[in-house]
């Protein structure tokens, strides 16, 4: 029985591999997927990838998990309950580690060196989803969390001809717009936002080798330099910007405030675009965005990857690996991200499709310098929620800036 | 009893055990077995994944250094004692009110109890809309004509907790009030009629004699709303997600976002064992007292 198993999975093996082209005489290669993609931009998104695969003869079994967490658990489970998904949407965070170190995934080495990924995806990228030398994870987008966007007609009524390109002319038009009568910086007061706001002031003030720095090398120097004093005095000055209504608020009834000119700016991820989009809204005309305020401001690149539970089924192989093709397939990577809000994680792509913040963030990501990782991938997740901890505590308190120095101490170092 | 007779008792009863042995394992290994083992979990580095290693008191050292966690212990602290003795008077008060024979009692319980019907997250988010500066009470009052009215409990850190205790204890005194009402109702009218011979006034004779003979009624919803403090989640996370800040945030919240969303597992479980633990000290003098004590029904 097992022989005969084996053999009939070899010859699927061999002829797979000799006739990729064949797959569509064969039984339809079933894959079924796991992802938190729900939302209706996110699911438009997703639904490219499902064409395409069913396109290349596959059938794509859609298993959509409402929640991010809720969707990784849902995977493990079902990895280590032995029924495991073909596929499933991943973070490339530590837990990501976790699962490879305890050999639960399939390496896609296969279609990563025939398609040469060690040259075409940016170093950030290939760092954060190469273990050992091998690939365990399929980049799919490349999202920047930390855009600054602003309201074109907000920066109008108070006055403010150019978006600023530094802190002190990012402070001036805050200022301005607060005498307009504007809320200046749109901010919802919930951990992940106040922390998203923090790390902005970390990468445009404290600038890249800070940001790795505290974040990466946990270095007690870098902790205690003057230069992350000045990160958080510049942070707590930020303060008196953000309207009384802040605390609890959703991100994207944040970005709305942009949308009915009643707020100046937001710091927010790419996936911002998708509310001014729905709203009718045009970049340079209805709004803008801002990527850093210095000139070699990093460009931090967070994304969404899929990762393959382990299983010998030669079938699921297969269809592991045809997923992969499909997924960073140049045109399907284009199709998807314009969907998503994010750029193509290669830079072979047709870049004319793409919007003009989407352009400019792949202009300054061919800048291998400014690439730097998003700070989930720099701490294993318990350290980041801690840091999260100080950075809200130090938004909602009082924290003297010594004290705080001290808990981020704590908190990276502890 | 000697070894015949044990024998005998067996053979005779078999049937009762045989019946009785699923429940026997589910208990042993669905309730007992899942806490030991989190118990277990505790004391090693566990992260994302369950690990067999023992890294001592390591984890509980960690929790108690983490200023999230004892806050979440002093919030707890502080709500659970305004809830218990709010819930608790109001609950009463409402239950002799009833007790009254007022006319249209049955629709007065009804809307007392109501709340209670509701879920932990609709209540949450009813009064996170009613006390929102933007859209609630502040912003009604503000636009009747009164611009510096201000009700910011959910966004002021300093307040926070007055909204939580707030909608909580909208949502269980209801249930106080149906226990402690049906307490009442069992008392025999002989006795208001002999105090009433006396002539002791009423307040008198709910305070010495009538409150004291619904001990077991008050247990039982002391025990019940101690309960659902301690393992209150939900209405946090629908009112305030914990913020603004950590100022609102609960012990249960810190095990369930160290469990899934920063896969620590070593840590979450230490905090629920400490939270057992906290548990176990409170309620099993109450429960002993309740069963086993001098005046206990067990006696």
């Amino acid at each position: 029985m097992f022989i005969l198993k084996n053999a009939v999975a070899a010859s699927a093996l061999a002829l797979a591999v000799a006739m990729p082209g064949a797959a569509n005489a064969q039984e339809p290669l079933d894959a079924e997927v796991i992802h938190w993609w729900t939302s209706g931009g996110e699911s438009a998104a997703i639904g490219v990838f499902a064409d395409a695969y069913n396109a290349q003869g596959g059938n794509w079994q859609d298993s959509a998990v409402a929640g991010g967490s809720a969707a990784r658990s849902a995977a493990i489970n079902r990895i280590i309950g032995g029924d495991p998904s073909t596929a499933a949407l991943f973070n490339t965070s530590q837990q990501y580690h976790e699962i490879v170190e305890e050999g639960l995934l399939n390496d896609i080495d296969a279609v990563a060196m025939a398609n040469n990924w060690d040259e075409i995806l940016p170093a950030p990228i290939v760092d954060a989803v190469k273990i050992d030398g091998k690939y365990y994870a399929a980049p799919v987008n490349i999202h920047m969390p930390l855009w600054i966007w602003y309201s074109v007609d907000a920066l109008n009524q108070a006055g403010i001809e150019n978006p600023p390109e530094t802190v002190d002319a990012f402070f001036a038009a805050l200022d301005k717009l607060k005498e307009a009568g504007i809320t200046p910086l749109a901010l919802g007061g919930q951990r992940w936002q106040e922390n998203s706001l923090f790390s902005a002031v970390l990468t445009n003030v404290g600038g890249g080798a800070l940001w790795e720095a505290v974040y990466a090398d946990k270095d007690e120097d870098a902790i205690h330099s003057p230069e992350f004093r000045e990160v958080i005095e510049t942070f707590i000055a930020l303060k008196p910007y953000v309207d009384s209504a802040s605390p609890g608020r959703n991100w994207n009834d944040t970005t709305a405030m942009l949308i009915n000119d009643r707020a100046g700016f937001q710091v927010m991820g790419d996936w911002a675009k998708g509310e001014f989009k729905q709203a009718g809204e045009e970049i340079g005309v209805d709004y803008g965005c801002i990527p850093g305020l210095r000139p070699d401001s990093p460009y931090v690149l967070g994304g969404d990857v899929f990762v393959f539970p382990k299983t010998d089924d030669a079938e699921q192989i297969d269809a592991q690996r045809l997923l992969v093709e499909v997924m960073t397939d140049p045109e399907t990577q284009v199709a998807f991200n314009n969907l998503k809000g994010s750029i193509p994680i290669r830079s072979d792509v047709d870049v004319s499709k793409l919007d003009a913040c989407a352009q400019l963030g792949l202009e300054i990501m061919s800048d291998p310098s400014r690439q730097s990782p998003d700070a989930s991938q720099m701490m294993a997740e318990y350290i980041y929620g801690s840091v999260q901890d100080v950075v809200t505590e130090l938004w909602n308190t009082d924290m003297s800036v010594d004290e705080a120095v001290k808990r981020f101490d704590q908190a990276l170092n502890g | 009893m000697n070894a015949a007779a044990f024998t005998r008792h067996i053979r005779r009863n078999l049937l009762a055990y045989i019946a009785l042995l699923p429940m026997a394992i589910v208990v042993v290994f669905a309730y007992l077995g899942t806490m030991l083992w989190s118990v277990r979990l505790s004391f090693s580095s566990s992260r994302l994944l369950p690990k067999d290693d023992f890294v001592g008191f390591a984890q509980y050292t960690r929790l108690f250094e983490t200023s999230r966690w004892v806050t979440s212990l002093e919030n707890l602290a502080i709500i659970a004692f305004f809830f218990l003795l709010i819930c608790f008077v109001l609950g009463t008060l409402l239950a002799i009110f009833i007790d009254q024979n007022v006319r249209a009692e049955s629709l007065f319980r009804t809307v007392f109890l109501y709340p209670y019907a509701m879920s932990f997250v609709v209540a949450g988010l009813i009064w996170q809309w009613i006390l929102n500066p933007d859209l609630g009470i502040q912003a009604t009052m503000r636009d009747l004509g009164f611009p510096d009215f201000v009700l910011d409990w959910t966004v002021n850190p300093d307040k926070v907790l007055y909204a939580i205790i707030l909608a909580t204890v909208w949502h269980g005194s209801g249930l106080v009030m149906a226990l402690i009402l049906a307490g009442l109702r069992g008392i025999d009218s002989q006795i208001w009629s002999a105090t009433r011979i006396d002539g002791i006034p009423s307040w008198r004779v709910y305070l010495s004699i009538v409150l004291p003979m619904l001990r077991p009624m008050i247990i039982t919803s002391l025990v019940l709303l101690s309960i659902s403090i301690v393992k209150m989640y939900d209405v946090v996370v629908a009112m305030t997600n914990g913020g603004p800040g950590t100022a609102s945030e609960v012990p249960a919240k810190f095990i369930m976002d160290n469990l899934f969303e920063r896969a620590n597992i070593g840590l979450a479980t230490a905090a629920s064992t400490v939270l057992l633990i906290t548990v176990l000290l409170i309620m099993v003098p109450v429960l002993y007292s309740q069963y086993f004590g001098k005046n206990g029904r067990a006696s």
